[in-house]
């Protein structure tokens, strides 16, 4: 994504936020890292969920 | 023979009847009433709402499904209860009243051993002057309102394809409404598309939330684990909107919408306004509005419900200050206060308390996020409340071994931030527990391991997965049990 707030505009609410670097946009869309953060989620929310009740 | 009712086929309902007619179905009654012909995927709705998915590819006929689980379904609305039966019937019943082409407006009396209430949430447009469908604003609460908003938004992107300047609010419709998530992730889908259509220069999307802070989302915020530090879901919250280019308006409690202009009170006192194109704002909750009475006819409503609407269960409602709100006060088995035989799933019972700190303006208004019950707690309510009752029915004994307390239930949330296979993306959010422990989690609120917050291709899987593998829960197809809530 593209921001369209092109320049920062110091103390505007906007302007506090973090935003991705390049290699973090480039690892997002990872295939590899992404399968593997595929079956890391599914397995951690499997978890969360079967743990929540008895 | 024993007769359990269950009303309402929504997560809750429809995860507490499957499991009942499992287990019941050969030597005991199961009934489902319900006014809804369709099962919905709720969470999908978000991609109807942007053209993205059709409404038949978030609903399914109940009709067929129930006649394989042989369930007794009728297509009624609740209208009351009367749980010590009248003169005529020793046995509690349920008065429903049709709504089906054939039959509607027929009433009649179905009796129970065991009740379980799962009747959602009653969309309350009409608690904020303008709000709705029907005035001013896009819902995407169900398919039909999604796809009533898609119809909208098309309209405005005509219009920016046309070179004409469009706004766009998404955010909270009443001062305390709730599913933040829900708009949220609309908003960002939004941006998505006009993105997609290269059309981001002509839009200005706003986000407008009851929250004190971003990421509040109606749990009173939480602490996720990202990129090597813990991270309050503010930040995490604000940086997706900053990145997707959606500026926001926060402790803002919507009082009235006219045709292209929101009015709003923030948390110091100040009215505002905000001009619109296209707006999309979260209704406020209530119950469903069944009456209770007893034996005699007497109304005793208020002490089944509380003002709102939701039921009463086995919580912890003494009213007492925010700093002594405790995990306890939650309810773990969802049984009525006051009847033994009658339970509430899902969005039904009512929550001892919020979880995010309430406020109010000088002017005494108060603004803030009331609790959300999301798909994951009101299917695993749903499921438990089954499960006891099942234990009741074959034993003779109620003795509650299954329990759910969203004090110790984790669940996830998973935002959708564009749709495709490689392109979608999504942002998961996991927390554990739903309902902050302090005493039990005195740094963080929550097992801080168990939370995670990350943002990538794989969410977007996960999403469809979970579209497609619920569905197919839902449908009761071959070993639906197997897959959890």
């Amino acid at each position: 994504m593209t921001k369209i707030t092109e320049n920062t505009v110091p103390y505007s609410n906007i302007s506090y936020g973090t935003e991705p670097t390049r290699m973090v946009r480039f690892m997002r869309r990872c295939f590899i890292i992404q399968v593997f953060n595929f079956f890391k989620l599914n397995f951690k929310v499997m978890r969360i969920v079967v743990g929540g009740h008895s | 023979m024993a007769k359990v009712v269950v009303l309402g086929a929504g997560i809750s309902g429809h995860t507490a009847v499957s499991y009942l007619s499992k287990a019941l179905k050969n030597n005991h009654e199961v009934v489902m009433v319900s006014p809804n012909s369709n099962f919905q995927w709720l969470p999908s709705n978000i991609w109807v709402g942007v053209g993205l998915m059709t409404i038949d590819q978030v609903k399914f006929k109940l009709a067929p499904v129930y006649k394989k689980l042989r369930v007794d379904y009728k297509q009624a609305k609740a209208v009351s209860i009367h749980p010590e039966g009248n003169d005529k019937n020793d046995k509690g019943f349920v008065k429903i009243e049709y709504v089906s082409e054939e039959e509607k407006g027929k009433e009649e009396i179905v009796t129970y051993d065991y009740l379980i209430n799962a009747t959602g949430p009653k969309l309350n447009f009409d608690a904020t002057e303008g709000l709705g469908p029907d005035k001013f604003t896009q819902s995407v609460c169900t398919y039909d309102h999604a796809a009533h908003s898609w119809d909208k938004l098309q309209e405005s992107l005509a219009k920016m394809e046309n070179g004409e300047r469009q706004t766009f609010v998404v955010g909270t419709g009443h001062a305390l409404a709730t599913c933040q998530g829900a708009a949220f992730e609309y908003i960002l889908n939004i941006a998505f598309e006009i993105k997609k259509r290269n059309l981001m220069h002509l839009a200005d999307l706003w986000w407008l939330t009851n929250e004190y802070e971003l990421g509040d989302f109606g749990m009173g915020g939480a602490y996720i684990k990202k990129n090597g530090y813990i991270t309050p879901t503010k930040i995490f919250t604000e940086s997706i909107l900053k990145e997707y280019g959606i500026r926001w308006i926060k402790r803002a409690g919507v009082q009235k919408v006219e045709e292209g202009k929101i009015h709003y009170e923030n948390l110091r006192g100040e009215y505002h306004t905000r001009d619109f194109d296209f707006a999309m704002l979260i209704p406020g909750f209530a119950g469903a509005g069944m009456k209770a009475f007893n034996k005699q006819n007497e109304d005793i409503t208020s002490a089944v419900f509380v003002a709102n609407g939701m039921m009463k269960v086995d919580a912890d409602y003494t009213p007492k200050p925010y700093e002594d709100w405790s995990a306890k006060d939650w309810p773990s088995i969802y049984q009525s206060v006051k009847y033994d035989n009658i339970y509430a799933a899902g969005i039904a019972f009512a929550p001892p308390h919020g979880m995010s700190k309430p406020m109010q303006s000088p002017n005494g208004t108060k603004i803030f996020p009331t609790p959300p019950r999301t798909g994951m707690p009101s299917g695993v309510i749903g499921k438990i409340v089954a499960q006891n009752i099942i234990h009741a029915v074959k034993t003779g004994t109620m003795v509650h071994k299954h329990k759910a307390s969203m004090a110790h239930m984790g669940a996830a949330c998973i935002v959708s931030a564009g749709y495709g296979l490689f392109k979608g993306q999504a942002a998961v959010m996991t927390v554990n527990p739903i309902v902050p422990d302090w005493e039990k989690y005195p740094k963080w609120g929550r097992n801080i391991n168990d939370t995670v917050g990350v943002v990538g291709t794989a969410g977007h899987w996960m999403k469809l997965f979970m579209h497609y593998m619920f569905l197919y829960k839902a449908k009761a197809k071959p070993f639906w049990w197997l897959i959890p809530e």
